[in-house]
């Protein structure tokens, strides 16, 4: 229990941080912020993919990656699992989370629903990483219609 | 124990390759080349094959007249292949496993280092000792 407050609150910390030192206020600081987030989601998923897996058995296709995503790596970062994964069977997926951990503190409701892509940019990039680790290239953008319930828009890049 | 081990991204360039100071490491650095070829095989057989269980060790790749290869693949694409000296025929498939395995831990770590940049070639002194501890005696 104590391991999950730790994770939430340098989260917290690390988003205060970016926005203490804004020089630049207007929408091209506020990217720069959110960049500097994703990126460090995408180093930590890059380490994650390499050592959850660790035991499983290979994946047998993009559906099994994803689903990993969905029960393991949330369940290891946030300690519950996604709530639900549907699909265009094109190569977009979106990952339905009814009561995000990171934001389910703040409200529930449209209340902050400005603030809160600055608190999913890392859990994009966290996304992001563990997927190209497992070897797919992919885009994960957040939206938010009503805090705490959020969706990851994971869009696959074929080469 | 064994003679070379190497660590091949998913690119298919070597991030770690590491023979036995005695002999030619031309020849291992060829043969690890060759051996890659075997094991797309193996991955694209396993990939059609109904199996349920994929398996991460991909056991004996190749035997030649001194030496055996073995391989094995993590989930992330990146191959590690080992070369030991057929004379010892006192090594078990259960301790390559092993050793493949103690591999695989000491790659996790070298990845979760944050001054390490995944697709760098691997510097950690760390996993060097890791090697050093399989690769010992083979005067």
């Amino acid at each position: 229990m104590a391991d999950a407050a730790l994770f939430e609150f340098l989260h917290m910390e690390m988003v205060a941080e970016l926005w203490a030192h804004h020089s630049d206020p207007g929408p091209g600081g506020q990217k720069m912020s959110l960049s500097v987030l994703e990126g460090m989601g995408f180093r930590v998923g890059q380490a994650l993919g390499e050592r959850l897996p660790q035991e499983t058995l290979a994946f047998r296709e993009e559906l099994d990656v994803l689903k990993f995503l969905c029960k393991d790596l949330w369940v290891a970062v946030f300690q519950k699992q996604m709530d639900s994964l549907r699909t265009n069977h094109q190569g977009t997926y979106v990952l339905q989370d009814n009561s995000f951990p990171l934001l389910i503190r703040m409200a529930s409701g449209p209340q902050y629903l400005e603030e809160a892509p600055k608190f999913l940019a890392f859990t994009c990039g966290l996304l992001r990483g563990t997927l190209s680790t497992l070897g797919i290239k992919s885009l994960v953008t957040a939206s938010v219609a009503s805090l705490p319930t959020c969706k990851f828009q994971v869009v696959i890049q074929k080469t | 124990m064994a003679v070379c081990v190497a660590v091949i991204a998913k690119e298919n360039y070597p991030l770690y390759i590491r023979s036995a100071p005695t002999e030619n490491e031309l020849k291992f650095h060829y043969m690890v080349h060759t051996s890659l070829d075997v094991v797309d095989e193996k991955i694209s057989a396993m990939g059609k094959a109904l199996v349920d269980q994929r398996e991460l060790y991909l056991g004996l790749l190749y035997p030649t007249e001194d030496y055996k290869v073995y391989g094995y693949v993590t989930n992330s694409k990146v191959k590690f292949v080992m070369v030991v000296d057929s004379s010892n025929t006192a090594l078990r498939d259960n301790e390559i496993r092993s050793m493949f395995r103690k591999l695989h831990n000491s790659y996790t770590d070298v990845m979760c280092n944050p001054f390490y940049n995944p697709g760098d070639r691997i510097q950690s002194r760390a996993f060097d000792s890791t090697v050093t501890s399989m690769m010992i005696q083979v005067c």
